[in-house]
């Protein structure tokens, strides 16, 4: 395997870039585990963040992310990487506090191109009430962007990716399909319209996602391992899902694009896993199977709720889109069961 | 044969690439394609298997994979493709006819409409026509989530019309976004003349 690690990950940047969910979990467990047990939650559960308990009530929330360019426009990108990377915060239901920068950047580059990339950043900082703290930057010969981002939660209150119960109903908050709108749009076969809508999804935040949420039983955010990977980490060895692919939320045009095979690296990867790992179609159109493997970048969160309170949700999110200009939409996607002979059953 | 060398390049372009020089080239020909990765073999092997290609894989060598994909025959390449109305066969229109599917909740009968107009694309047997009128005439109007579906059907020689009528008394006029506008004698001449009539 050494002789082709380097060219194994043909990426096209943001969440694409993330590495294999299988080669990940490999290298991983290779680590030592951490035996603080004020440490909530560590990389043992594949969680959002890593939870540290200070006090009974007071736990600190640490995370990071940062990628390669997904879209040409550097004020954007910056947008796009802040909106990620604090999203996992939310995911665990913490208040995003603080963030630093992490920057790679050509030696020769364009410094008012970092300049614009930097200062989108900073805009979805401050957009979610957060501060800008610092940061760290390196010359390299690509372009990396992300954030170090702390929150605070408390620990008795704690969101994880991985407690949902029989009978929830499954909530997605932004639309699927941004890694497919990327790659046609890289190759200027998107039509007017998709690439717009992946932005638009993208640098919205999932702060009012989190904020309208009460007690759900399990939440994550849904990037680089696709639907289908992250929910196979909410499902764990317990428990079974059924997706309606009906109310499935896309980006527009994403099922036309996949059908043109617009579809990334870490797609094919997220497949391979995910069917690997009990996901099984039940006469499922092609382009829509590959929606649930699409590498989303500052995806929506994917929330597992009691049916009743998820139907308060939707119509929640719904009301403060109209009263406060927000892109999220929350969807009812499926159904969380007993464990059952597949993990997902898409329909 | 000819030989795609796509080694440097990443997803989606080793599979972009390969189908433009097969949809360009004739029935029948074959490609042998090099990759750098096991990855896009694996997106080139999807390719082939859902567009009723040929797939060999060839020799593996660190940072070189080769497979070759051949385009099925000139007769093979016509059954394939879902293309409607030979000669004898039933004529089918589908007519919408409100804005919902069924009766009840009406977010779930739009729900409902939107995911029969998909389906229908794919089914395998396309309709010659499909007409909507009354509140039909949203679902062909800007805002519809189903343009795209009915985008494919056109695409493919469905025919897609709306009652003028209808987008006139609901304020539509300017906001037809697939299809053409039919007045009531080409609704009456349709309908009249279909073998069956799909009613969701």
């Amino acid at each position: 395997m050494d002789a082709t690690i380097a060219p194994l990950f043909c990426s096209g940047g943001g969440c694409t870039a993330k590495l294999g969910p299988r080669a990940l979990s490999r290298v991983l467990s290779q680590l030592p585990a951490p035996t603080d047990p004020d440490l909530l939650v560590g990389f043992a559960s594949s969680d959002d963040a890593a939870v540290l308990r200070l006090t009974d009530d007071l736990a600190v929330v640490s995370t990071l992310d940062f990628f390669p360019p997904v879209v040409a426009d550097p004020y954007t990108f910056g947008q796009i990487a802040a909106a990620n990377a604090m999203s996992d915060v939310w995911a665990m239901g913490g208040r995003v506090r603080t963030a630093l920068n992490i920057v790679a950047f050509g030696e020769d580059g364009d410094l008012n191109q970092l300049g614009a990339i930097l200062a989108g950043g900073a805009e979805r900082v401050a957009a979610a009430g957060a501060s800008l703290a610092g940061g760290h930057s390196i010359t390299g010969d690509g372009v990396l962007y992300g954030l170090s981002v702390t929150g605070t939660v408390d620990p008795r209150h704690l969101w994880r990716n991985d407690t949902p119960q029989p009978g929830d109903a499954l909530v997605l908050t932004k639309p699927l399909g941004v890694g497919i709108a990327c790659a046609a749009h890289r190759l200027d076969s998107a039509p007017p319209g998709a690439f717009e809508a992946a932005v638009a999804s993208m640098t919205e935040l999932n702060l009012r996602a989190a904020e309208l949420l009460q007690t759900p039983h399990a939440v994550t955010d849904v990037t680089g391992f696709g639907l289908a990977g992250h929910l196979l980490e909410m499902l764990g060895t317990d428990f079974s899902a059924t997706i309606d692919t009906l109310a499935l939320p896309l980006i527009p045009h994403v099922r036309t694009l996949a059908e043109g095979f617009f579809l990334t690296a870490a797609a094919q990867r997220n497949r391979t896993h995910a069917e690997a790992n009990g996901l099984v179609f039940d006469r499922v159109p092609f382009g829509v199977q590959e929606v649930l493997f699409d590498a989303q970048t500052s995806g929506g969160l994917l929330v597992a709720m009691p049916r009743p309170d998820a139907d308060a949700y939707v119509a929640a999110l719904a009301d403060d889109r109209a009263a406060s200009g927000t892109r999220l939409a929350a969807s009812i996607i499926g159904t969380v069961t007993e464990r059952a002979e597949h993990t997902i059953l898409v329909r | 044969m000819q030989t795609l060398d796509l080694t440097g390049k990443s997803c989606p372009i080793p599979v972009i690439e390969t189908k433009k020089a097969l949809e360009a080239s004739a029935p029948g020909t074959t490609f042998e394609v090099i990759v750098d990765n096991p990855t896009s073999v694996e997106n080139l092997a999807k390719f082939a298997s859902q567009r009723g290609y040929g797939f060999v894989r060839g020799s593996d060598a660190p940072g070189e994979f080769r497979v070759q994909l051949t385009s099925p025959d000139a007769d093979a390449a016509g059954s394939a493709e879902g293309a409607p109305a030979a000669s004898g066969r039933k004529v089918r229109v589908v007519a919408v006819s409100s804005r919902t599917m069924g009766e009840g909740d009406e977010r779930l009968g739009a729900t409902l409409l939107k995911g029969f107009l998909y389906a229908l694309t794919e089914a395998d047997a396309w309709p010659d026509s499909v007409l909507f009128y009354n509140g039909g005439a949203y679902l062909t109007t800007e805002g519809s989530e189903s343009i795209e579906d009915l985008k494919r059907l056109e695409d493919a020689g469905v025919q897609v019309l709306t009652c003028g009528t209808c987008l006139n008394h609901y304020g539509l006029g300017d906001k037809l976004a697939v299809g053409g506008v039919s007045n009531m004698y080409t609704i009456v001449e349709i309908l009249s003349a279909a073998d069956l009539i799909i009613k969701p």
